[in-house]
């Protein structure tokens, strides 16, 4: 960790900016978590609460990008610190779309919990673990400035965008079989392509690590590099 | 990482490889230097201010100092132009090469270098019992230049050069303490531009400037520098990151890191370096 700041007040917003982003990480993960509970257990009590409680991730991010504007305004951090702050900046949009994901996927529920079950539910909450672990082990990387787990994550995506197909090929296989499951196999597949794209916020979360630590884009690259 | 397999395909052709993309695109290009600094050291009696410092500092270009208070920056860019001479017990060794010629060679005219390079300083010092025009023709004066009209259009090309030409040219017969401390800022700049050096050394040159006439000067430099090579030194790291196209960081005597200024800012390669421009110091 970097030694303290000559100027005390800065060196403490930079503290609470790391502090409330890992709260909106954490509160983002539960969302999911729940979203995806409130389907398998056809729950739709708490799947309204979990659109409720997205009012709170949209005040998080209004709160974060706000924080990051006045020390971008008031301290003109160079370097790292200027790193940190743009970082928290991409970070908070990611979130905040993982949160719309999980208002997404509990929407959905909602509708599918009205129809009896089409299938029993086994791929998706196992896409959401994985999509989980990626937003825990990505903000963990942020955390420690840990780059090897930041790639880890960026590789795990791999199995999430495995299982959104294999989910696509099985609903598509319903829906030819017969055409009354298209609305829920097509709500299905819906929810397999949130957590698909939670998985693509959690890698990119993890690639502003890497820039965050290196000052180096791996962004939009063909393959992900082994080692930084 | 992209859902859409039809956009991934596409992308990854115009894609550069991972070679390719970590290849730092600021890296100094080759360029024409006009200082080549070797192994500089500048001793005051016993006290060794600067400890062998080598860079090359590029045409044309504006190359910033930064440090803390007593690093050696100001001592540094006086021995540029031979200005630390004026100060007793001042040593120094190395080489400072301009455009290839020794300025510590045996045989260098310390005033032609000083005509070369010229200097501007912390506090606005026009001649105080010189008019406008006096002052920015003063070192044509003192070499015993005559020719009015020639005079004239030095005094007139030079105010323009330092962008004062349009405040000034109704006045040029007033002192030139009577202008303000910016506008007297630019009078210097004027002067020291009218024996048309190379290189132009700037100490603090905005220190004592409020903002307005801060970004006056800097504005300035982004001008200057199509025709001359500017050395700066500055204690407002903003104005260095602004102002520059390299920068080079001092710290205890040393040039710890030096190179391009968007580089240094974003991701210095030197832990001093990040500490110092981060504000974690001491």
């Amino acid at each position: 960790m970097l030694s303290q700041h000559t100027d005390k007040k800065y060196g403490e917003d930079l503290k609470k900016l790391r502090e409330d982003i890992l709260y909106m990480g954490g509160l983002v993960e539960d969302q999911i978590q729940k979203a995806v509970s409130s389907l398998v257990e056809r729950d739709s009590k708490l799947a309204e609460t979990i659109i409720q409680r997205d009012h709170e991730v949209n005040r998080l991010d209004v709160e974060i990008d706000d924080l990051c504007i006045q020390l971008l305004a008031l301290h003109q951090p160079a370097a790292r610190d200027l790193r940190f702050i743009t970082t928290a900046l991409k970070i908070t949009t990611d979130l905040e779309r993982i949160g719309d994901m999980a208002v997404n996927i509990c929407e959905r529920a909602l509708e599918l919990n009205e129809e009896p079950q089409l299938k029993p539910y086994i791929d998706i909450p196992r896409m959401a673990r994985i999509s989980e672990n990626m937003i825990r082990e990505s903000l963990d990387a942020f955390v420690r400035e840990d780059t090897s787990l930041a790639l880890k994550v960026c590789k795990e995506d791999q199995e999430v965008d495995d299982l959104n197909s294999q989910i696509f090929r099985e609903t598509i296989s319903f829906m030819i079989e017969d055409p009354h499951t298209v609305s829920r196999a097509m709500k299905i597949s819906s929810i397999s392509k949130y957590l698909e794209r939670i998985g693509d916020h959690a890698t990119n979360i993890a690639e502003m690590v890497v820039f965050m630590v290196k000052g180096k884009s791996i962004r939009h690259m063909k393959d992900i590099p082994q080692t930084i | 990482m992209n859902e859409n397999l039809a956009v991934d395909e596409e992308r990854d052709m115009s894609e550069p490889s991972l070679s390719e993309y970590s290849e730092p695109m600021d890296q100094p290009q080759p360029e024409e230097t006009r200082i080549e600094v070797q192994g500089l050291s500048v001793h005051y009696g016993k006290t060794k201010a600067v400890k062998n410092v080598s860079l090359s500092i590029k045409s044309r270009k504006v190359t910033a100092i930064i440090g803390p208070s007593g690093c050696g920056k100001s001592t540094f860019i006086r021995c540029l132009n031979r200005m630390h001479e004026v100060t007793p017990g001042a040593r120094v060794e190395g080489k400072v090469l301009l455009d290839g010629v020794d300025l510590y060679g045996p045989g260098t005219d310390p005033v032609e270098v000083r005509r070369k390079v010229g200097m501007v300083f912390q506090k606005p010092n026009p001649f105080p019992t010189m008019s406008i025009r006096d002052n920015v023709i003063a070192g044509f004066r003192l070499n015993g230049m005559r020719d009015r009209r020639l005079l004239e259009e030095k005094v007139e090309k030079s105010l323009h050069m330092a962008a004062l030409w349009d405040e000034v040219k109704d006045q040029l017969h007033q002192p030139g303490t009577s202008l303000s401390g910016g506008q007297q800022q630019r009078l210097c700049i004027a002067r020291a531009l009218a024996v048309e050096p190379e290189v132009l050394l700037m100490d603090e040159p905005c220190s004592a400037l409020d903002p307005i006439a801060t970004a006056k000067i800097e504005e300035l430099i982004h001008e200057l520098k199509e025709s001359v090579t500017i050395v700066i030194v500055t204690h407002n790291m903003q104005q260095a990151a602004r102002v520059s196209d390299f920068t080079a960081f001092f710290y205890m005597g040393e040039l710890v890191e030096f190179g391009v200024t968007s580089k240094i800012f974003t991701n210095p390669d030197k832990r001093q370096t990040e500490d110092y421009i981060t504000g974690r110091f001491g």
